[in-house]
């Protein structure tokens, strides 16, 4: 399953990515400590610098603001900075199909 | 201590537009009472009172899962039936606290995707109003009991299904005993000899029919499921009689609670507790269990059947002796109707009406995605020609069970310009998907663009026709929501490296000739599965006997032809 | 630990015999099950504590010298021991205390009764108010269980108050 691959250890680029608690949204750890709901607002880590952003998710998911704290692997393109999984792509984008005749 | 609930038999007058189970205030004050539960663990959850690992399995009881963008609720449709009013519910929580859609599922559920976890306690608040609920929709306890979706219409039928699927709702409902099973527990039940519920892929499955004295009794099969062990289930009983249901559905449950494994979340099925301990042992341990049960207590009363059956009369049908020559001069007279005649319906068991079958599947569309809009029309539909009732499919259509058919022409009309007619019932493009990667958060890859565009390269109805019956089946990852290993083109989804792979196989099926897919080829890159689904159907065409169906040619001539042409073309 | 009955904190009179420990002289003993056989003796009180994999059966011949049946839940998912109790009543006719300890949730607290659970040790400090409106939550039940008499005469009921 592609669910959650261990990024941490990973040569890449991570960001910190959650789902947050009351609404379920798809955010990303920022520079300021906050959660940002896109990716381009996330603070970038190398190597073992995400063992931090990974502390300040556990944390908040202590106090009930997020759920579901990990790393996420991002590569730089000319685009930005864009996940190195098919997974984290989609939870950037949202669901690459629409609903039929979508009101 | 207690107080009986009886129920007075309706009669033809007082037929109130549905077959469902109507619920009494006694029902409705158990909804009420779980909805408030339901809103108080919420809060503690929200107020930290409550971990997320202690409030997942609490919310998952309620249909409540954390996909990839938000919360997914699903909602139960018992046993695939429900009213035009509940349909139109359906279409106020796609409105008010979604995006204005719902996805019909395998399962005859229906989920929305978009749910705010603040809102999931008014989301199913609203429900309760229209005697809905989300209960028992995921987690480890008895699932939402499927059946048949003609139940009650079908010309072949011999036990009507929904009488059994209610009285099993209301008994798993809340069980005391089994909410902390190992694993998720999924029941199906028909009461035809056509198997239209995938019997040998459920944990139970029930065939309920007749012996020579017309007694009622039950066929019992167990320990199937599909996931990343694939495993049909097997015949532990030819007969349980009627009054010992319960207790013989308790027995098999205990049985399992004790002793199915709970190490491993990927062997806690009851499919590798049969496996494990092996059916003939498996079989005596459960005749132990059932021998010692205080069989009195677990007695279903015939009272209790009667008064469940009163719900499910048939609805005042009228005698229509023109009915068929009517439909017959219209099917001779228009031939794109005749063509959906000819796929999207079902022989009725009363003379002069028919079972209309509503597809889910516009060439193009999203599997079982229906908008708010669709469901509205569809409720107005289902009250102009089908006594308000509407039955969910597991494959994922709508149905709408007791059309007239002098009237069918003028449904069909109204069902065009909603985008609901097309004619491909059982054709290729009548495709199972299950939401995959763009929704669910354990998918390995989408599963619906695959299907979009199976249904886009084959456009043309007409090839569709010529290919004729065919299910395809596509899940985004292992745990086979779209049953993938059962379908006659199985599709699943892998993830190599981050990226999209699918594996295909060929030759499963769900009916009375259950079987497992065999794997052909490798797994084929996103860009490349739909030739290679192409290259199989072009096979097909090309080594068919006349008249032979994908699934009869394909057993006849195993895997071979089609390994080689999908070799050639790689 | 604080004891719940009926949905009252209670004090909990047993002492739980560590396998190495000697016998309590005039406490009521809750053993292992390893040491059930040596701690049976006309006239001790004597309870047991099962472990989650334990069936009924591994205590049946032993039930009548038996006041307490401890039953215990590792973790809350772990929903063997509703099984346990409710076979103890049922099948083999216990009628003396049956106790959940471990890991448990309020929101379990009916489902317990039900299967004939008589008492729920919680954490040292645990709030009992959870679990008292737990107790007062459904009124009603669907189906047959251990606690009540009632035959399965109607599917839908409701049930007595706490």
């Amino acid at each position: 399953m592609q669910a959650k691959v261990k990024a941490k250890g990973s040569a890449q680029p991570l960001v910190v990515s959650a789902n947050r608690l009351r609404d379920g949204r798809v955010v990303w750890l920022a520079a300021d400590g906050g959660w940002v709901e896109h990716l381009h607002g996330a603070v970038v880590y190398l190597g073992e610098e995400v063992d931090a952003g990974l502390a300040a998710g556990e944390a908040d998911e202590q106090r009930q603001l997020v759920v579901g704290a990990y790393a996420v692997e991002v590569v730089e393109t000319p685009g930005g900075m864009v996940p190195l999984r098919m997974r984290e792509r989609v939870r950037v984008d949202g669901p690459s199909v629409l609903p039929v005749a979508a009101e | 201590m207690d107080t009986i609930e009886r129920h007075a038999p309706a009669s033809a007058s007082m037929y109130k537009g549905a077959g469902i189970y109507r619920y009494d205030d006694f029902d409705r004050e158990f909804l009420r009472e779980r909805v408030a539960e339901f809103r108080a663990q919420v809060a503690r959850r929200l107020a930290g009172e409550l971990t997320e690992d202690e409030f997942k399995p609490l919310r998952l009881m309620n249909g409540l899962y954390l996909q990839l963008h938000a919360y997914m609720l699903r909602c139960a449709i018992p046993y695939g039936v429900m009213s035009a009013d509940q349909l139109r519910q359906f279409a106020h929580v796609a409105r008010t606290f979604d995006r204005g859609y719902g996805h019909f599922t395998t399962r005859q559920n229906i989920q929305f995707n978009w749910i705010a976890l603040e809102d999931a306690p008014d989301a199913i608040a609203a429900l309760a109003e229209a005697d809905l609920h989300a209960i028992q929709t995921s987690g480890n306890c008895i699932r939402n009991v499927t059946t048949d979706e003609f139940a009650g219409a079908a010309a072949d039928e011999t036990v009507d299904p929904r009488v059994y699927a209610e009285i099993i709702r209301q008994w798993s409902t809340l069980h005391p005993e089994f909410s902390f099973l190992p694993r998720k527990f999924k029941i199906a039940i028909t009461g035809a000899p056509g198997d239209r519920a995938a019997l040998q892929i459920h944990d139970i499955g029930l065939t309920a029919k007749r012996d020579a004295q017309g007694r009622i009794g039950f066929e019992v099969w167990v320990g199937g499921g599909l996931g990343r062990t694939p495993i049909l289930g097997f015949r532990i009983r030819d007969w349980v009689p009627e009054d010992a249901l319960i207790a013989y559905l308790e027995a098999i449950l205990r049985t399992y609670n004790a002793l199915g494994g709970r190490e491993n979340i990927h062997k806690a099925r009851i499919k590798i507790l049969v496996r494990d301990v092996g059916q003939a042992r498996f079989a005596e341990l459960v005749e132990q269990e059932f021998a010692t049960l205080p069989r009195e207590k677990f007695r279903l009363d015939p009272a209790i059947v009667a008064a469940i059956e009163a719900h499910f009369t048939p609805p005042p049908f009228a005698a229509v002796p023109d009915a068929a020559a009517a439909l017959a001069g219209a099917v001779a007279a228009d031939a794109e109707f005749a063509a959906w005649v000819g796929r999207n319906t079902h022989a009725h068991r009363e003379p002069g009406y028919i079972c209309a079958v509503i597809s889910l599947k516009p060439i193009g569309g999203v599997p079982g995605d229906c908008t708010a809009a669709q469901m509205d029309a569809i409720a107005n539909l289902a009250e102009q020609f089908s006594f308000g009732e509407i039955r969910v499919s597991h494959v994922q259509n709508l149905v709408l069970p007791h059309v007239r058919q002098d009237r069918l022409h003028a449904l069909w009309q109204a069902l065009r310009p909603l985008g609901l007619a097309t004619a491909n019932v059982g054709l290729l493009s009548d495709i199972i998907a299950c939401p995959g990667l763009d929704y669910c958060s354990l998918a390995s890859a989408r599963a619906i663009p695959v299907a979009q565009r199976i249904a886009e390269r084959f456009a043309d109805l007409r090839t569709q026709h010529d290919i004729g019956t065919v299910f395809i089946n596509i899940s985004g990852c292992i745990n086979a929501c779209a049953h993938h290993h059962v379908g006659h083109i199985g599709i699943l989804g892998v993830d190599k490296k981050g990226e999209e792979f699918y594996q295909i196989t060929l030759g499963g099926s769900a009916s009375n000739d259950a079987a497992l897919g065999d794997i052909v080829g490798p797994a084929y890159a996103y860009d490349d599965v739909v030739d290679a689904v192409e290259t199989i159907l072009r096979t097909y065409l090309a080594v068919r006997s006349p008249g032979e169906a994908f699934i009869e040619t394909y057993r006849r001539t195993g895997l071979a032809p089609f390994r080689e042409a999908l070799h050639a073309a790689a | 630990m604080p004891l719940l009955d009926g949905g009252h904190v209670v004090e909990d009179p047993w002492v739980l015999v560590p396998d190495d420990a000697p016998f309590p002289a005039d406490a009521p003993a809750l053993v292992t099950l390893k040491r059930l056989p040596e701690a049976r003796r006309p006239g001790r009180r004597l309870g047991v504590l099962l472990g989650p994999a334990s069936r009924a059966e591994d205590v049946a011949a032993a039930l009548p010298d038996l006041s307490l049946i401890a039953v215990e839940f590792p973790k809350f998912r772990d929903g063997r021991g509703f099984s346990l109790a409710r076979t103890l009543r049922e099948r083999h006719g216990f009628t003396g205390e049956i106790r959940a300890v471990g890991h448990i949730l309020p929101d379990q607290y009916r489902f317990l009764l039900r299967c004939g659970v008589s008492t729920v040790a919680l954490p040292e400090g645990a709030d009992p108010a959870p679990w008292q409106a737990a107790l007062g939550r459904f009124g009603v039940a669907y189906q047959p269980a251990a606690a009540e008499e009632a035959p399965l005469d109607h599917l839908r009921r409701r049930l007595a108050a706490p």
